[in-house]
């Protein structure tokens, strides 16, 4: 019998899940604003759904109701992927250890 | 390209995102940590584009709009002030949530693009997998900008409940997924518009009766949310990428609330299900007598400092409103140069967020390797001369540790009583968020000092030299 695609799916899901837990707890807590900041940047890899739903459907109609809802995505995710980088390094760049 | 191959890419782009967040283990190593997961999302961008292979006028456009969004984004970036941190991953949250409502939308519209089916026949699972993904991101979404007006301090930073609140979501929770079964046995699209819009209304009715000082669980907990959103649309579009970041975003955002929540000592659904309720305000108003407080001015508080051999300074969210950590640093610096040995003192709940009071000692130059955690610091307190409390209110309550009726019992709190000294830098006599006395006010070792933060700190300095 064949295992459904969607069961390989879920096991990289779950697995990605103790892998989260485990890398997350090894955060020192001084870093868990960039931690946040950076995890909002890269849950918006979503731009990816959001391209894909913009290019979708004939080269003729751009703007149909699916794709504008595609483009909607791709500047939401867009602002959220630069900024939370960009903000991110902002803050990262400030955490200096002590000058002996 | 061919879709194993753009597969294998996307994992690769997973693995970096799971390195970006390993970096942030030491902040040595964070920095490079942020290059591996904007090297991962360039790699995910631009394998979607082999992937789709649609070079035309469309693609002009998705650049165009990338830019637009790239654009605002950094713009924010450099602009926000650190102390609005808060604000601002509020606000993010809520351009993910409904960045998946979209996505989400527009697979339903057309799952061709997708290879989800066609309409009115889309397959069981991804219909599944896609309303769950709406529905998380809208809940995210609404969520997130009541956190954001609540942080901003347009809409009011008290709990808001009314009668029949827990039996309202209870019926509203059980309402979507009774949607969601009749979407997938009907398919009738009015079904998803419907549960799109009940699931707005469950993020607003969700984050109303949580108070302002609970806001470090509530980002953490949208934050968690946000991951959750993007892993159902990540099933939906069968994107390992996406699976791989929602899971990572997922539990990151849960171990923060944990975290939060824990140092605080409530349960989670106690935070949830609404902030400390007004019952205990009552009780404190009883109770609060005329008790005898010294106070003290910058005069005193340089005298004592000064001639103290170490000093712990205990930031709170008090210090972020006043935007004292500038001239903090300068008192401290001064402190050094008299041969003070100074430390900082964070609890993880100081200020809105988690991490927060680290992120603005940072900017304002305060080496990390002088910031210490609850558990590192606490016994020091009992061999400190001064221990200079600013902006911090209930995290230093000793009432925590010796009164059981107390509604923070239990709490874990920094022992700064212990301490030769207290310098506590107040507006006035007023109780903090939890709406409960501090006990510390009154006891003998401490002074009290009425001034606003900023102020009184640059006072102390000039007082110094």
């Amino acid at each position: 019998m064949e295992i459904d695609p969607f069961i390989f799916r879920l096991s990289i899901f779950i697995l990605s899940i103790f892998v989260g837990y485990y890398v997350v707890w090894s955060v020192t807590p001084s870093l868990h604003t960039p931690l946040m900041s950076v995890t909002n940047a890269i849950s918006s890899v979503i731009v990816v759904g959001a391209i894909i739903a913009a290019l979708a459907g004939s080269a003729e109609k751009i703007f149909e109701t699916a794709n504008i809802f595609g483009f909607l995505a791709i500047i939401l995710a867009a602002i959220n992927i630069f900024g939370g980088f960009l903000v991110t390094q902002r803050m990262l760049q400030m955490y200096k250890k002590k000058k002996k | 390209m061919s879709a194993n191959l753009s597969a294998i890419f996307y994992l690769i782009s997973g693995i970096l995102f799971i390195l970006a967040l390993r970096g942030l283990s030491s902040p040595e190593t964070s920095r490079q940590g942020n290059y591996f997961g904007i090297a991962g999302m360039i790699i995910a961008i631009t394998v979607t584009f082999l992937t789709v292979g649609n070079f035309g006028l469309g693609f002009i456009y998705v650049i165009i709009f990338l830019l637009i969004g790239g654009s605002i984004g950094a713009f924010i970036a450099f602009r926000i002030p650190m102390t609005a941190m808060p604000e601002l991953v509020a606000g993010f949250h809520s351009l993910v949530g409904l960045a998946a409502v979209f996505v989400a939308i527009s697979a339903f519209l057309r799952p061709e693009a997708f290879n989800l089916g066609s309409i009115g026949n889309i397959k069981l699972a991804s219909l599944i997998e896609m309303s769950i993904g709406a529905a998380v991101g809208a809940i995210t979404f609404s969520g997130s900008v009541i956190a954001f007006l609540k942080l901003q301090g347009i809409m009011t930073g008290a709990p808001i409940t009314f009668k029949g609140q827990h039996l309202l979501n209870l019926i509203i929770g059980i309402s979507i997924i009774i949607l969601i079964y009749l979407l997938c046995t009907t398919q009738v699209s009015n079904y998803f518009w419907f549960l799109i819009l009940i699931s707005f209304v469950v993020g607003f009715l969700l984050i109303i009766p949580i108070g302002g000082a609970d806001m470090p669980v509530v980002i953490s907990m949208l934050n968690s949310y946000s991951g959750w959103a993007a892993a159902g649309i990540g099933f939906t579009l069968e994107n390992s990428a996406l699976i791989i970041t929602g899971a990572l975003v997922g539990s990151s955002g849960a171990i923060l609330s944990y975290i939060m929540c824990k140092g605080m000592n409530r349960s989670f659904f106690n935070v949830i299900l609404g902030g400390w309720g007004a019952t205990d305000q009552t009780v404190t108003k009883s109770t609060k007598e005329q008790k005898p407080v010294k106070s003290g001015n910058a005069d005193d508080a340089a005298f004592l400092m000064k001639n103290a051999s170490s000093v712990i300074i205990v930031p709170g969210y008090g210090m972020a409103v006043a935007q004292a950590q500038h001239a903090l640093r300068e008192m401290v610096d001064a402190l050094k140069k008299n041969g003070v040995k100074v430390t900082y003192a964070i609890h993880p709940v100081a200020g809105r967020m988690p991490g927060h009071m680290n992120v603005l000692l940072a900017e304002a130059n305060v080496p990390y390797d002088e910031v210490f955690e609850l558990e590192e610091i606490n016994n020091d307190f009992a061999n400190c001369d001064v221990a200079y409390v600013i902006g911090a209110n209930d995290v230093t309550n000793p009432v925590a540790k010796s009164d059981p009726q107390s509604p923070i019992y239990g709490m874990p709190v920094l022992d700064v009583e212990k301490s030769k000294s207290v310098l506590f830098v107040k507006r006035s006599l007023s109780p903090g968020y939890a709406g409960i006395d501090n006990d510390l006010f009154y006891r003998e070792n401490t002074l009290m000092l009425f001034a606003d933060a900023k102020k009184m700190t640059e006072e102390i300095l000039k007082n110094l030299d």
